[in-house]
């Protein structure tokens, strides 16, 4: 087997698992909510239309926003009750999907429960059953092959949306999906896909024998598919119930160089005899959340993004005093560690094509400026949201002819055919000088510098073991080094995988 | 011969949907044992008028005994486990067997013992092979689910039964046969009962006492003999008019051949 497919292999049974989990939660908690919820409907028109409306208005909710509003809601809600709550990982993935299964349930519930043939219950009546023996003996038999539907539609959701539980720190199979696609790694997204793909078919085959066995009255059948998802469950379980202590955790944003930069962490904490696992694809907003809650162990940070997202700061220091103002405020307001600047600075820097920087004879921002109205701009989806933007048409008249939002992997090849005609590119990456594209001079200082930092979790600052392991790599990384990892990872020819970039970096520190 | 089904009487019995009177105010005494139809056209009231006897529709005023208990006495369950209810749509469970069906009201009750001797019996009450017991519903034909639906009414051994068109979807044949059989049981168990059916023909021949309803009221209250030979108003006439005249029609056929 190739070394790509092992690689990706390697990561499916912990992943899968948590997959497994966090579907099966969502499921059985949306049962729970539906099925008392159903009969009440059924018995009651006005309940029905409220509960159905509801249901249907949060399935129009595309997954990945549904996903997203739980962080800041939770995040609200932990303060307003004192803290406790994690915004991150399991519980805000979990209440997301459970939200989204109730439609299925739920309308196939109460579509069963009224529409059991009115003789049957009108005979049931007449027999003098309670309202209890009429849905223990003739409504809920009766309804059960369509619930059986219902859970069987919102089991075939659940898993496929628990994928994008990724981005909130959830671990899933959505991880290899992630991964592959920053890092332009088809074997992991493939992988990704196939095994949420292969576990939905084998749940709904598996539920529909059960419904099958229901509709049939072949209880044997229903017997079998039920022992057979019990079964299936425990197995997958499994490497969940071991216990893991000690495990530092690493996280990383979703692109290339934080994939690297984890791997390169990871390994010189499993040379000090640690264990280490990671939690990759995490959101700008999340990742600096789940470490101040522990949730995560360590990862890399960008002086300005703290700056401007967590410091809330629109004014500019020179780079040596941000970076104690950023250590100090970590330590004071949530405990957090700045182990040290890594060495290099991933800014945000507007590239163009060479043959546009000679012909236009562009070398700043305010060549840019110049320029702007007749240059479309290509950037990533967050930064024009971003305060960066902000403070750059603050300091330069920048107007483009229209923006496109771009995933980083497919903004490079944009501005070299031509899509668009200027990018906010990163700084440390290979595809700049790999395209020979040109970055123009900031020479106002408009956006804060982006010095990489190590940053640890409030109760690893004081792991001496972890701080001596980790040491080294402060101010060991050149931006020349990180280019060259990061373009081994981005280039389209001889794909290295984070992992051999990290390795490849680790060898090239140790020379 | 004891008579075990227990007397009705009706006082002042109404039931209203907004400005439709459906029953308007119905006073009537039913004796134990009784075999009485309650015939009338559609809409005239008289399923809404059965219904209120086992409380599956409310009186909006008056009262109904029942043996001279008051039926809102009685809780509405504990009551209709009392009463036998067939209706036309007879309403098996799909997913019970039929032993299972006939024996519901049994199991409703806790009754544990006995129950497949007991079916044993109401399959030959009414005269159906043993071996249907462990058939499902829709292996039968209609005759035969209506068949096991007043085994189903009868399992708890109720005094009174209600039919409600009982027999109104079946083929004339079948539904002949079934009258018949069900006169003979009505009177080997004792029962009193009330059956309602639009078919004159069926009522006569059935009943000992025909009411005939027209919008919400009792316009009639005769035996078969007293209606056949007339005098009891336009609305009973107009009702047996029908039968009388399908009778004379084949009587001159005969003749003619």
């Amino acid at each position: 087997m190739n070394p790509a497919w092992q690689q990706a292999l390697a990561r499916v049974p912990e992943l899968l698992a948590a997959h497994v989990q966090l579907s099966f939660s969502a499921l059985l908690l949306a049962m729970l909510i539906c099925l008392p919820l159903a009969i009440w409907a059924a018995r009651s028109p006005k309940v029905a239309a409220v509960a159905l409306a509801v249901a249907s208005l949060i399935q129009t909710i595309p997954g990945l926003a549904l996903l997203a509003l739980f962080y800041p809601l939770l995040l609200g809600l932990s303060a307003l009750i004192g803290g406790g709550i994690s915004a991150f990982g399991f519980l805000p993935a979990l209440l997301a999907l459970t939200l989204y299964a109730l439609l299925p349930i739920l309308r196939n519930a109460v579509t069963g429960l009224t529409g059991v043939d009115p003789a049957a219950s009108e005979a049931a009546d007449g027999l003098g059953m309670t309202a209890w023996q009429k849905l223990q003996y003739v409504e809920a038999p009766l309804a059960a092959p369509t619930i059986m539907a219902g859970i069987r539609t919102a089991a075939v959701w659940t898993i496929g949306a628990a994928t994008l539980s990724t981005t909130v720190g959830q671990p899933s199979l959505g991880d290899l999906i992630f991964a592959g696609l920053q890092t332009q790694n088809w074997t992991l997204v493939l992988a990704g896909c196939l095994f949420s793909a292969a576990l939905a078919i084998a749940v709904d085959l598996l539920l529909g024998l059960i419904e099958r066995g229901i509709r049939e009255r072949r209880r044997i059948m229903a017997i079998a598919g039920t022992a057979l998802i019990a079964a299936g469950l425990l197995i997958a379980t499994l490497p969940l119930m071991i216990a893991r202590d000690n495990v530092v955790v690493i996280g990383a944003k979703s692109f290339s160089e934080q994939y690297i930069l984890a791997r390169l962490i990871g390994s010189r904490l499993e040379d000090a005899g640690y264990r280490v696992r990671y939690r990759d694809g995490l959101g700008s907003a999340v990742v600096y959340q789940a470490l101040t809650a522990g949730d995560i162990d360590v990862y890399v940070d960008y002086s300005g993004t703290l700056w401007t997202n967590q410091m809330q700061r629109s004014d500019s220091q020179p780079k040596a005093a941000m970076l104690d103002t950023i250590a100090q405020w970590t330590r004071t307001s949530h405990g957090v560690t700045m182990l040290g600047a890594l060495g290099f600075e991933n800014a945000y820097a507007f590239a163009v094509r060479p043959e546009d920087a000679r012909d236009k004879s562009l070398r700043t921002l305010d060549d840019l400026a110049r320029v702007s109205s007749d240059f479309n701009f290509g950037t990533d989806v967050e930064f024009l949201e971003r305060p960066e933007w902000q403070m750059v048409r603050a300091a330069y008249p920048i107007r483009f002819k229209n923006a496109r939002a771009f995933n980083p992997t497919f903004m490079y090849p944009a501005l070299k055919s031509g899509e668009v005609d200027v990018i906010s590119a990163f700084s440390s990456d290979g595809r700049i000088a790999a395209n020979n594209f040109v970055v123009l001079e900031d020479r106002k200082g408009a956006v804060p510098s982006y010095e990489a930092i190590m940053l640890l979790a409030p109760d690893r600052g004081s792991d001496d073991q972890l701080v001596a392991a980790l040491n080294p790599l402060v101010g060991a990384i050149t931006v020349e080094l990180m280019r060259e990892a990061n373009y081994m990872v981005d280039r389209r020819d001889d794909k290295k995988t984070p992992r051999q970039a990290a390795r490849w970096l680790n060898d090239k520190l140790k020379e | 011969m004891q008579f075990s089904g227990p007397s009705i009487s009706m006082h002042r019995l109404s039931r209203h949907y907004a400005t439709v009177r459906a029953v308007d105010s119905v006073s009537l005494e039913i004796a134990a044992g009784s075999l009485v139809a309650l015939v009338g056209l559609s809409g005239s009231g008289k399923s809404t008028l059965l219904k209120m006897v086992n409380r599956l529709v409310e009186p909006t005023s008056g009262t109904i005994r029942i043996g001279g208990e008051p039926v809102e006495s009685i809780d509405p369950h504990v009551l209709r486990r009392r009463i036998g209810y067939v209706f036309q749509n007879i309403g098996l469970f799909p997913h019970m067997t039929i032993a299972r069906n006939i024996a519901i009201g049994l199991e409703l009750a806790g009754e544990k013992d006995r129950r497949e001797g007991r079916v044993a019996e109401l399959l030959d009450l009414v005269e159906l092979p043993q071996e249907m017991a462990a058939r499902m519903p829709d292996q039968l034909s209609g005759g035969q689910q209506q068949r096991v639906g007043v085994a189903r009414a009868l399992a708890t051994r109720p005094g009174l039964m209600l039919m409600d068109e009982p027999f109104g979807a079946l083929d004339p044949v079948t539904r002949d046969n079934l009258t018949e059989q069900y006169k003979a049981l009505h009177q080997r168990l004792g029962l009193t009962t009330i059956i309602v059916t639009h078919d004159m023909a069926e009522a006569l021949y059935l009943a000992d006492r025909v009411l005939v309803m027209e919008a919400g009221r009792i316009r009639a209250d005769a035996t078969p003999a007293e209606l056949v030979s007339g005098n009891v108003g336009a609305e009973a006439e107009a009702l047996v008019a029908i039968p009388r005249a399908q009778a004379a029609h084949l009587i001159a056929l005969g003749k003619k051949s």
